[in-house]
């Protein structure tokens, strides 16, 4: 007997670095559809982003294997289409006894739960003739890199602290520490240690609802950020009653349509040239490597809310971008932010961040830096305060900002040198003009 | 109702038996499906151990007759083929009789026939005994392993042999013709020369060993050479006919005087094909390529997910230790834990007199892959222990990134390289530094020092070499 219809199979693709599992959050189809290729065929939930995940090639899906709900790891197999047209589904039958399951072909109550067929290992697609790596592979006796492997981290991604790069067993432990404490994704275990609760419901009724994977990971990020890095808020406060009257003249003019300037976008513009002015604040503390990690590039993140909770997206190259296009583009990614279409990668790489709870009406906050980020700006809404200046009380538009640091690194006047800068740039942006 | 099992692993070499033992230690449920009574595969019956016996024997031979420079003159030996036959016989029966007591002592089910996939999830077996069987199982490993290439075209008869009725050792011809100059063509040549026979081999291509460095190919040549009636390279073998008065071979090449040759045995040594076809393959979803092959993933799983493949049937370098390291990858990923075929190197050993061997990275390869490497090479010459062995025809080298200092291939040639090879192994995989090597205090008067020393080149500091470094890349460490 042979093979009938050709069957593919729809796996979980790797969807970034450290995203081994996600949630099902829906199933768009059902078994004996007829899908084209490429279309979405299940959308599923990382800590941070939703994703669409697009049949392989066009055919009738003849195996649906998860459901609305189910984690699922990377590899593992979501649904199998029958291509080609014509065949019977009797035909594929032998695959489906494959995959470990059904009636007289596989007689044995014994074999209840079938051997693993995948772990999180990085998915292989076939056909892949898999050379091993003779020559120059990665500076790790074997040991280490089994033990990588069973961590699920990538020995090539691994810090090795010995002689020639060597990567030891002690590197790969503290590298998935860096992970676990960091939030990521790959860190094998649970949520993190909490001190017990006591029984709520002896007080009244009490209802619970699940963590999201994004309330899940915020947590594990707030928390990490809160015990590594020694805060402190500055505050401080802009008079941009000239820049929103240029912003508003702006928007009004013809060439505007479509492409409206944001006091966001402002700022963003802003703090990115506040950033090559005080490269400090655009680095990262790296105390095993004795070192800061100066980043050439600025990439600023900014905090959505959105109804599931906190995103951050991340405006790559802020400071060679203009206002209007920085404003274009992060029109798009908060609203992508809210649709859940994010993608993991869109949400990476910041090197510091911004967030504008102007719009909610509040005033001064302390933001928590989004480690390994330096600092982060919180902005309040812009009010109209009455400011002495020219010999008499004048209307001005006054802007709250917030400027959190991490002060193992930015001392205070550091801080305040920044934050006078930001503040300054945004009463005069003109001056923008005298920096190179 | 058909049998069935957990795990049922196709060929019992040393990647077949190595994977059904392994799984039944880790309580799997376990068939090893294979024709011969006792597992040992090629490598055992057909391979590896029976030619290292005879080699052994070969050696033996060339010493004693090397003797006589050293005042010990033993006279020209007599040669008993039954006694030495049974020798060999010998040892490989003990080695598979000891495989199929642990066989049994693990209560892996042996079951002696041929298997055939009619879907993912079943198997045809063929009895040894007569008959047919069905096996249902959930996983499967194919480790078939893989037979002697022939050349199309050469006659059938008795006088032709392959690597198999080499070993055979029905007699020894006075003229033997071997063609292939690559390891098994050199191994068996030089065990008939041994045992007397006017060998002459043919190689194709302008060296014996192709893709080996050629320094470590060398010392072996020149031996070669002498213990040869002829080496003949660039040349090919265009017909053999068979005659009375043996086989007539006509070669064609450069430097021939005359084309038309008698041999009274032709030994084919061509390389070796995987055992992929008549598995019933097609049945399942995994995938052979074009030159026989079972594509497979680094965890040696085909296409057909509940299907491994191991050993020579999945690629190249066809040796009985990839296999056997392969083996404990797919049982140990069946078994559900997270592994991956990944060595940093595989080992080769050339089992001929002298012995070349080799790991990692070769100066061959660097060269054709454009990787920037340091060669630091110590000549036995300069060894103690290699000229109280008379045996001052070896080179130990290293293959070094100049960058980090880290080595990333040796190569042996010399008595003993085989056994030497493995520090060369373990130096690569643990990613160790020349100067690793160098610091390492090692026993003297050993030939492992070659390796010590070598490093000690690297460094332009060899105690017993004299070559400094040029100044600009003087380095200590």
């Amino acid at each position: 007997m042979t093979m009938g219809a050709p069957v593919e199979e729809l796996k979980l693709p790797e969807l970034g670095e450290n995203i081994e599992s996600v949630e099902v959050t829906a199933v768009m189809i059902a078994v004996g559809d007829q899908v084209e290729r490429d279309q979405p065929v299940i959308e599923v939930e990382t800590e941070k982003a939703s994703l669409e995940v697009p049949a392989p090639a066009a055919g009738k899906i003849t195996e649906l294997l998860v459901s609305k709900g189910d984690q699922i790891t990377v590899g593992q197999v979501i649904l199998r289409i029958e291509t080609g047209a014509g065949e019977t589904a009797e035909v594929a039958e032998p695959k489906a006894v494959a995959a470990g399951g059904t009636a007289e072909a596989a007689p044995q109550p014994t074999a209840a739960p079938p051997l693993p067929e995948q772990d999180d290992a990085p998915v292989v697609s076939f056909p892949a003739k898999h050379k091993p790596k003779i020559g120059r592979a990665v500076p790790a006796a074997p040991s280490a890199r089994a033990l990588a492997r069973q961590l699920g981290v990538d020995i090539n991604e691994v810090p090795g602290q010995g002689p020639g790069g060597r990567i030891s067993r002690e590197d790969v432990k503290a590298y998935v520490k860096s992970i676990v404490q960091s939030g990521g994704g790959a860190a094998p275990s649970g949520p993190g240690t909490a001190p017990t609760l006591p029984d709520f419901s002896q007080w009244g009724e009490i209802e619970r609802e699940p963590l999201t994977n994004i309330r899940r990971a915020t947590a594990a990020n707030m928390a990490n950020a809160w015990t590594t890095v020694p805060h402190v808020t500055q505050f401080d406060r802009a008079d941009i009653t000239q820049l929103e009257s240029m912003r508003k003249r702006f928007n009004q003019r013809p060439e505007a349509e479509g492409r409206k300037m944001t006091v966001t976008a402002i700022l963003i513009k802003l703090v990115a040239s506040a950033l090559k002015q005080f490269p400090k604040f655009n680095s990262s503390l790296d105390l095993a490597g004795d070192s800061i990690v100066l980043k050439k590039y600025v990439n600023i993140g900014v905090a959505v809310d959105t109804p599931r909770g906190l995103l951050v997206p991340v405006i790559r190259d802020a400071a060679v971008k203009n206002v209007v296009q920085i404003a274009a583009e992060l029109n798009d990614l908060a609203g992508r932010a809210r649709d859940k279409k994010l993608k993991p990668d869109e949400m990476r790489g910041a090197t510091f961040t911004v967030t504008n709870l102007g719009g909610l009406g509040t005033t001064y906050f302390s933001p928590i830096v989004a480690w390994p980020e330096v600092a982060i700006l919180g902005v309040g809404r812009a009010e109209q305060v009455a400011i002495w200046g020219n010999g008499r009380f004048e209307p001005r538009l006054i802007i709250p900002l917030s400027l959190s640091y991490d002060h193992r690194l930015i001392d205070g006047a550091d801080a305040a040198r920044f934050l006078r800068w930001t503040a300054e740039a945004l009463e005069q942006p003109l001056l923008l003009l005298l920096e190179d | 109702m058909a049998d069935s099992a957990k795990l049922v692993v196709i060929g019992a070499g040393p990647g077949g038996y190595a994977a059904a033992f392994l799984a039944a230690d880790l309580d799997l449920d376990v068939v090893l499906v294979d024709p011969e009574e006792n597992p040992g595969g090629v490598c055992l019956y057909r391979g590896c151990i029976p030619s290292k016996a005879l080699l052994h024997v070969a050696k033996l031979i060339d010493e004693a007759d090397h003797a006589a420079d050293w005042g010990v003159a033993f006279g020209k030996p007599t040669i008993d083929v039954d006694r030495l036959r049974g020798f060999k016989d010998r040892v490989v029966s003990k080695l598979t009789g000891g495989l199929g007591q642990l066989t049994k002592q693990r209560k892996v089910r042996h079951i002696r026939g041929t298997a055939r996939f009619t879907d993912a999830n079943r198997l045809e077996l063929d009895l040894v005994d007569g008959g047919t069987d069905t096996l249902d199982f959930e996983h499967a490993i194919v480790a078939t392993g893989s037979h002697p290439t022939a050349i199309p075209g050469f006659p059938e008869s008795e006088r032709i042999l392959d690597s198999t009725g080499g070993l055979d050792l029905a007699g020894v011809p006075k003229k033997l013709l071997v063609v292939g100059g690559g390891y098994i063509g050199l191994e068996l040549g030089s065990v008939y020369a041994a045992l007397g026979s006017k060998v002459t081999m043919v190689e194709m291509t302008d060296g014996l060993l192709p893709g080996v460095d050629r320094d470590l190919v060398r010392p072996l040549q020149k031996r070669l050479e002498k213990a040869c009636e002829e080496i003949l390279l660039s040349t090919k073998v265009v017909a053999i006919k068979e005659q009375k008065a043996g086989l007539k071979v006509t070669l064609e090449g450069d430097d021939l005087d005359k084309p038309d040759r008698t041999y009274d045995t032709v030994l084919v040594a061509v390389g070796r094909r995987p055992n992929s076809s008549d598995l019933g393959l097609e049945n399942t979803a995994a995938v052979v390529d074009e030159q026989g092959f079972i594509t497979v993933d680094e965890r040696l799983r085909t296409a057909q997910p509940n299907v491994f493949a191991i050993g020579d049937v999945v690629g190249q370098p066809m040796l009985a230790h990839k296999a056997s390291h392969e083996a404990r990858v797919a049982v140990e990923t069946i078994a559900g834990h997270k592994v991956a075929f990944e060595p940093a190197c595989i080992p080769a050993v050339v089992f001929t007199d002298p012995e070349v061997a080799w790991c990692g990275l070769t100066e061959t390869e660097a060269k054709e892959r454009g990787i920037d490497v340091q060669v630091a090479r110590f000549p036995w010459a300069a060894s103690g222990r290699a000229m109280t062995l008379d045996r001052d025809d070896g080179v130990t080298k290293l293959i070094i990134d100049p960058e980090t200092e880290r080595i990333l291939g040796v190569g042996l040639t010399g008595a003993g390289a085989g056994e030497l090879i493995a520090e060369g192994v373990l130096a690569v995989e643990m990613a160790a530094l020349a100067s690793d090597l160098k610091l390492s205090i090692h026993p003297h008067p050993t030939l492992s020092e070659t390796m010590m020393e070598a490093a000690e080149v690297f460094f332009g500091q060899s105690t017993h070499v004299y070559r400094p470094k040029r100044a600009k890349k003087a380095k200590t460490s």
